[in-house]
């Protein structure tokens, strides 16, 4: 019983790490950007839920409600602005450049905010769990955000197969060049795809926010959380994200039960298995270097 | 009014020219094949027409409208369709899938009308048995007919073909052929590169000869290949049959 407590729980940790590895997949994936500014920019969600979202009398639950569209907003501005301009020059740049991005956010949120940690106040909700017998409980916040990360990537996996701005986006992470010859303007589909990606990395953000303490240096340890969860499930794969998600949270969880230190060493073991086993990922596709 | 035209096109990537001055017009319905020899510049002609590359001075005009400020996607939606040499199909989507983006986003089509006009490009490209196939686990030939329905469902009313006869056995250029001359009477003009030179004579009504980026022999398809510039510059002093077999 000990262990389907330890199993439970690492799936529901890794709802949170697919939520939080999604926007990035979804970057690297047509992009070909690896964002490491995207842990950052899910502690300026949390953060904007924080401090801005009471502004609009809403309670920081319902932050979602502002924070998911204004970084939505906020993707396709900063691609068509700073990421495209580092796409145009070489991949080297963008690595740069959103590192550089990364540094700036951090230092932005230590001056503004201090090095206090803050939380999204979500109430009672936070202690409130469900009891399936004597050893397992469920959290409630847990298993809802493990339902939005499963809605969100279904929700992303139609929309990128089933509708024509979907498939412009599979297109472009494809050959931009051919689709331009199609008709497809690829900066804008571009601008689409890191609008998606930053509304998810918000979710993240609340989530994280709602779970745990956000304060300006958090992005680095999710970043590599996220970045573990994208290479164990593969490359481009919505699925392999929340499957390998699920793997890094159980073995995470796994190392937690022999001793607290061992949960983030569990992770890293299981991640640099996955690269030596299968270094496309569990789902992800063999690329055959030329 | 030529429906395309060049004049003075140029374009040079440091010391390399790969257009020289290149002069020349295509009228609605014509078909025009492209030949010279490898690195003549001919598919950075097609690079320059699209819109992958700007020329560095020259006119570039469709109709009556300027193109030089004009992007490779409005390009494509104002009638340009080109197919790439080294066939470029996304190979995560399915045949189908292809031919619908070039109908929604090329032919600006919606709805049932934008499935139907995919599908009938797969069709005229003989493509259509393997719609629901992944346009990643095609052959060549497959790869090379992707290419044409993805630019026929682009609605194009100029098609640039880029060596799309190469490695196919003599029946598929036969068969080839006809199809490009049902697209030539549909009114669609045709520039076409190509190397199988019986696949061009058996098509095109005028033939041009590019050598160093610059335009060496423009006319019928006989007399320009017969011609001691062409000759020299493209067929090595060899003459071209009756058959058109160099």
């Amino acid at each position: 019983m000990i262990w389907l407590n330890v199993i439970v729980s690492g799936v529901l940790l890794g709802g949170f790490y697919a939520l939080f590895a999604c926007g990035l997949s979804l970057m690297f994936g047509v992009m070909k950007i690896i964002n490491l500014a995207h842990g950052d920019m899910a502690v300026v969600a949390g953060y904007t839920a924080v401090f801005l979202v009471p502004k609009f009398h809403l309670p920081e639950v319902w932050s979602f409600i502002v924070v998911v569209p204004l970084f939505a907003l906020l993707g396709y501005v900063v691609q068509r602005t700073l990421f495209q301009k580092s796409i145009d020059r070489d991949p080297f740049t963008t690595l740069l450049v959103t590192f550089g991005l990364s540094v700036v956010i951090e230092n932005l949120l230590l001056e503004i905010y201090t090095a206090n940690a803050q939380s999204i106040n979500i109430g009672s909700l936070i202690a409130k769990s469900w009891q399936v017998n004597n050893t397992i409980y469920v959290s409630y916040l847990s298993l809802t955000v493990l339902i939005v990360s499963v809605v969100v990537l279904a929700a992303l996996q139609l929309f990128l197969s089933k509708t024509s701005t979907g498939r412009q986006i599979r297109a472009v992470s494809d050959d931009r060049e051919a689709a331009q010859l199609c008709g497809t303007n690829y900066r804008h589909i571009f601008g689409i795809a890191s609008s998606l990606a930053f509304a998810t990395v918000a979710l993240a953000g609340i989530a994280f926010g709602m779970y745990t303490s956000l304060d300006p240096t958090s992005g680095g340890v999710n970043l590599l959380y996220a970045f573990e969860t994208v290479v164990i499930g593969g490359i481009g794969s919505l699925w392999g994200t929340l499957v390998g998600g699920i793997l890094l949270g159980i073995a995470q969880q796994f190392g937690a039960h022999f001793n607290e230190q061992y949960t983030v060493l569990a992770g890293n073991i299981l991640f640099l298995i996955v690269l030596a086993i299968r270094p496309q990922g569990l789902f992800g596709k063999k690329v055959v270097m030329s | 009014m030529p429906l395309l035209q060049l004049e003075g096109v140029s374009k040079r990537f440091g010391q390399v020219v790969v257009a020289d001055g290149i002069t020349f017009q295509l009228e609605a319905g014509s078909s025009v094949g492209v030949v010279g020899p490898n690195g003549a510049g001919k598919t950075s002609m097609f690079a320059i027409i699209s819109g992958d590359i700007k020329a560095d001075s020259g006119v570039l005009r469709l109709a009556d409208q300027d193109l030089h400020r004009v992007s490779t996607p409005q390009r494509c939606r104002l009638g340009i369709g080109r197919t790439y040499q080294i066939p470029q199909p996304f190979e995560h989507m399915t045949v189908f899938e292809n031919a619908l983006l070039a109908a929604q986003q090329g032919a600006r089509r919606r709805g049932r009308e934008s499935y139907e006009a995919a599908y009938r490009a797969l069709e005229r490209a003989g493509l259509a048995a393997l719609a629901n196939r992944p346009a990643g686990s095609l052959a060549l030939l497959h790869r090379k007919r992707l290419e044409l329905a993805r630019a026929l469902a682009s609605n194009p009313r100029i098609l640039l073909l880029d060596e799309i006869a190469g490695g196919l056995t003599d029946a598929e250029v036969v068969e080839l052929s006809d199809v490009i001359r049902t697209l030539q009477s549909d009114g669609i003009a045709i520039l076409w590169i190509e190397h199988v030179v019986r696949a061009l004579l058996s098509t095109v009504d005028r033939l041009l000869c590019l050598a160093n980026g610059a335009l060496v022999a423009d006319g019928d398809p006989h007399e320009v290949l017969a011609s001691d510039a062409v000759r020299r510059v493209y067929l090595g002093g060899r003459i071209i049959n009756e058959s058109g077999i160099a």
